[in-house]
């Protein structure tokens, strides 16, 4: 649809069908059947102030700011119509503010009456200079306001969850944030409540407070605002009545330096601004990216922006001092010359590479070219948490050199007539996958299955039909689906979504590719990182190069020995070690080194190993951002920039490239990027990466080019025996990790940690009776092999199968691999805790 | 070039010898400045030592020479520094950069921000020529008490603006006289 629409030798505008021709404000336009006049009026340039209407909510008419004058037939409808709920007809002919007095002064009225009992707190309003009550005020209402009673109030501001605080007396009841909660998110903890003056925004929580004292205890009862994407009800106020406790009074828009990002919070590669302030991250907000993240964001990626300004920043590089064993402050120069010495000293006996699944795809590709080409090693894996050797071949057969033109996109999700989720929980792990399944289910009527063990919000709120299944036993489930699901799946355009928590039931890939061969529906990867699908791409894998090509293949090996410049035969042959082998190997003695680029060991398969593996390994490196397990035990760190002090890009779930710059830039010690460190460490070790800056790499990636000649048959692996429950008290754990977990992203944002879920686990009714446990009591979960600790959590009862307990994962509070070290899958021992949580 | 040229210009000397001088002798010899002279700023308080300031910018939005910076505050019951929500938490002006145009002032909606006649802001470090609140806010005048403390003039902040004028007449009859003279001439 273009503005300039074709016209015939008459000189009239072409209809095409579907279309209809309408008159706005003496302009002939041509627009498609069902679009809203306000829309066509835009098109055309035509301002109309609004409030309520958001073209991706439906149209509510709420507000009544859009009023203009509609003639149908030649014949004046009786009144100004809202123009956000009145569709273009043919022949109409629309007279906004700017032709039709009739117009401009019920306009004008609407804003008075919206006016008269909002307060006159702009000064001290977080949304003053960007509030469109503010801006229509002015262009299109009264200078004098002819009301000179009382204003209704209330007391203010009032927290309906950690993160946002609810102004009544500023709401003009466009109900934006109830639609997007009803609508886009599902989540209705907010709703309209009383009628006519008293009429006001709430929460159930809310609507007993009537006076000052109450509102003063401003404690969060009932149900809170406790949703994943409570954020963006904060941006689409188009008054300053939901507010962000973060943000609060920190700053006016004219004190902010916007910067497009991307975020670096999940896989999905949301299009964000970050607004900077001073040298300090102010606020996230959602950009407008139609093809990915629409105009929302979670929470994760609003709030989660803290720890770039924690207090425990690696700013300087670090060395080990051989004789206190201490950590010292070092140069630059110092740091890198003491790193690549140990690291040339440990050649020999052979360095692992654990590269993180939060890189870039540049720093992605500046470990795998260090690995090969510094190190000589193939012994890099970027899957910083359980994985299996399956996991690689499907990866490679399956994933890799995907795009939103040949894979699944956003696009193709919502106009799939089936979806099925296997091992991908998509509100905790890809919260904008999840938004896009609620919406094709809504609105294109699309069926979502979920293979999982029980009713999650993600299953309800999606529409979606779970299909139940013990952990571990997902292949067989897939291998012998219900026909009717299997028909539905097989329909052209249908979907498969599987998580990375695929890795830790053996079998699954194999039986998901399975699946997707018989049925021809397409098949998507969606790991919980931001890099994991970069790193990928640029071959931080043991068995794979940059560009798609195989460690195993010589002729790709040549091809890259010849892009880089190295001589013949330079380039390892021998298929490297995948993470666990990596680490089993230096926790035996047999690797020289480790270079670790952010990685957490409590996110890896055996924690304890790896600890272990950091302590016997003789000489490790640490590339990090803040302080962690890893450069306690490092024998030097080097501080890395963050995601946001740094350019780069991300490849998304979908392998679309998502550039972005450098947001926030530091003045310290911490502003370079990995590839950087890396390229000047090399050069220290006498290789040459040509990574000194992102751009280079990107360059140096193009230049070596995507050949995509890894072939990989799809897995075949046959489901492993399940270990079997040999004690009644024994349940096999159902496990993922939630979106907020306090994982080492969301350090220091209180008030995002305030709307994680309740922590508990989960279990049928049978089996809390079996284990002598009741809803609300402390269960004590601990593993059912050697030892390792405990981890008590209040019981609630779902649908899962008999046997079967669910657990939040990893972060702060799950503390499930930390502590008991088992995954989805494992066996777990289950027993009272006896006092009441 | 006429004859008595050189001595016509002994002329204006001689007559000037024997009018009033206009050198000032500063600063041996400090005089008043015109009372609406644009001077120093001032951050005022209430009457019951509360900020007047709120945080809200406006100020520094005004500014044409980007010389004021001002970070808000959230107000709570047990740490008050103003009336209502909010209130100025930094607050520095940059007297290298003001060009004092005074539209800060006018800018200023609760009339927090208002300059006195104080001119004397020439200094030879950058760095003491940004002041900060401590420099900016005025006096304690009795009666007033340095916050944070709880209001103690009304319930809310609404009693502040529609009482205070009143109540600053009642507490301070005789302000003319004392350190605010500066102010209340503007």
């Amino acid at each position: 649809m273009t503005l300039a629409a074709d016209r015939n030798h008459e000189g009239e505008l072409e209809v095409p069908e579907g279309y209809v021709k309408l008159t706005i404000d003496g302009l002939e336009v041509v627009a498609p059947q069902g679009e809203l006049i306000i829309r066509t009026a835009e098109r055309l340039g035509i301002q109309v102030p609004r409030f309520c209407d958001h073209p991706l909510l439906d149209p509510a008419g709420a507000c009544r700011q859009c009023l203009v004058e509609v003639e149908m037939g030649g014949r004046p409808m009786p009144k100004p119509q809202a123009s956000c709920t009145v569709p273009v007809a043919d022949g109409m002919v629309v007279k906004t503010q700017h032709t039709s007095p009739v117009a401009d002064k019920a306009q004008q009225g609407v804003m008075e009456l919206l006016l008269i009992n909002h307060p006159l707190d702009c000064p001290i309003c977080d949304k003053g200079g960007e509030c469109p009550l503010q801006n229509q005020a002015m262009s299109n209402g009264r200078a004098e306001s002819r009301f000179v009673d009382t204003k209704r109030t209330f007391p203010k501001p009032l927290p309906i969850s950690s993160q946002v605080l609810l102004d009544r007396e500023r709401c003009v009841l466009c109900q934006r944030c109830t639609r997007f909660s009803n609508e886009i998110a599902g989540d209705p903890f907010i709703e309209l409540l009383e009628r006519g003056a008293g009429q006001q925004i709430g929460t159930s929580a809310t609507a007993a407070i009537a006076d000052e004292a109450e509102s003063a205890a401003n404690t969060i009862e009932g149900k809170p605002f406790q949703s994943y994407f409570s954020g963006n009800t904060i941006q689409i106020c188009p008054v300053g009545a939901l507010t962000s406790a973060a943000y609060r009074f920190r700053s006016r828009p004219f004190d902010l330096v916007s910067t497009p990002s991307i975020c670096e919070g999940c896989s999905s590669g949301c299009a964000e601004r970050v607004d900077t302030r001073r040298g300090k991250i102010m606020r996230k907000l959602a950009s407008n990216d139609p093809e990915v993240n629409e105009e929302w964001i979670c929470d994760k990626g609003r709030f989660s922006f803290p720890y770039v300004a924690a207090a425990d920043r690696v700013l300087r590089p670090q060395v080990r001092n051989a004789e206190t064993g201490k950590l010292e402050d070092a140069s630059w120069t110092e740091a890198l010359r003491v790193a690549a010495e140990g690291l040339t000293a440990a050649r020999e006996r052979g360095v692992g590479v654990l590269a993180s699944g939060r890189s870039t795809l540049e720093d992605a590709y500046a470990y795998s070219k260090f690995a090969r080409i510094a190190l000589r090693t193939n012994d890099i894996d970027f899957r910083a948490r359980a994985h299996s050797a399956e996991e690689l071949d499907f990866l490679t057969a399956k994933v890799l050199g995907t795009n939103p033109e040949t894979g699944v996109s956003f696009a193709s999700i919502e106009q799939a007539p089936a979806v099925l989720c296997v091992a991908l929980e998509p509100e905790d792990e890809s919260p904008i996958v999840f938004l896009r399944l609620r919406k094709a289910a809504r609105k294109s009527g699309t069926k979502v299955f979920h293979l999982a063990s029980w009713t999650s919000p993600a299953v309800t709120k999606t529409f979606g039909t779970l299909l139940p299944a013990v952990p571990g036993e997902e292949p067989k489930e897939l291998d012998h689906l219900d026909s009717a699901v299997r028909d539905q799946l097989s329909a052209p355009g249908a979907v498969l979504l599987v998580g990375e928590r695929a890795a830790e039931v053996p079998g699954l890939y194999s039986a998901v590719a399975r699946l997707a061969e018989s049925t021809g529906a397409k098949l998507a990867w969606i790991p919980r990182r931001a890099g994991e699908r970069g790193a990928l791409e640029a071959g931080a894998l043991p068995t794979l190069l940059p560009g798609g090509r195989a460690v195993a293949d010589a002729a790709a090996r040549t091809e890259l020995e010849t892009a880089w410049g190295l001589e013949a035969g330079a380039l390892p042959t021998e298929q490297g070690k995948d993470t666990a082998d990596i680490l089993r190997a230096a926790a035996d003695g047999e690797l020289g080194g480790l270079l670790v680029g952010g990685v957490d060991p409590d996110d890896l398969p055996d924690p304890a190993l790896a600890r272990t593996a950091l302590r016997s390994a003789g000489f490790v490196v640490s590339l990090e951002v803040r302080h962690s397990a890893v450069t306690e035990l490092a024998d030097v760190v080097l501080p890395v920039a963050a995601a946001p002090e740094k350019d780069g890009s991300f490849v998304n779930w979908e392998g679309r490239h998502r550039p972005f710059e450098i947001a926030l830039h530091r003045s310290d010690g911490a502003t370079l990027p990995d590839c950087r460190v890396l390229d000047t460490l090399a050069i220290e070790m006498d290789a040459d990466l040509f990574t000194q800056t992102p751009k280079a790499a990107t360059e140096d990636l193009l230049r070596i080019g995507y050949a995509g000649t890894a072939v990989a048959a799809a897995p075949n692996a046959q489901p492993s025996e399940q270990p079997t429950r040999s004690k009644p008290n024994q349940a096999v754990l159902a496990t993922w990790r939630e979106l907020l977990d306090g994982g080492s992203l969301q350090a220091d944002e209180p008030a995002l940690a305030g709307t994680a879920r309740t922590r508990c686990v989960r279990m049928s009714a049978n089996t809390a009776t079996e284990a002598g446990l009741r809803k609300g009591e402390l269960a004590v979960l601990s593993a059912a092999v050697d030892g390792g600790g405990e981890v008590r959590l209040p019981v609630e009862i779902a649908d899962l199968p008999d046997g079967v307990v669910w657990a939040p994962g990893g972060g702060e509070f799950g503390k499930i691999r930390r502590d008991l070290g088992v995954g989805h899958g494992s066996l777990v021992v289950l027993r009272g805790g006896g006092s009441q949580a | 070039m006429g004859m008595f040229d050189p001595i016509k210009g002994f002329g204006v000397t001689f007559s000037t010898m024997f009018k009033k001088t206009v050198t000032e002798q500063y600063p041996e010899d400090f005089r008043a400045t015109a009372p609406r002279y644009h001077g120093r700023h001032q951050l005022n308080r209430h009457p019951d030592g509360l900020e007047k300031c709120v945080g809200c910018e406006l100020c520094a939005w005004a500014c044409p020479a980007d010389a004021i910076f001002v970070e808000g505050g959230d107000n709570t019951e047990d740490e008050r520094y103003s009336p209502g929500e909010r209130y100025g938490k930094d607050y520095q002006i940059n007297y290298l950069r003001c060009i004092g145009c005074g539209l800060c002032i006018e800018a200023c909606p609760t009339r927090s921000l208002t300059m006195v006649n104080f001119y004397e802001l020439a200094d030879d470090d950058r760095q003491r020529l940004i002041y900060t609140k401590e420099d900016l806010l005025a006096p304690l005048l009795p009666g007033m008490e340095q916050p944070p403390h709880p209001m103690r003039l009304g319930d809310n902040e609404q009693d502040y603006y529609t009482k205070g004028p009143q109540l600053a007449r009642e507490a301070l009859p005789a302000s003319g006289q004392s350190g605010q003279s500066k102010e209340a001439g503007q």
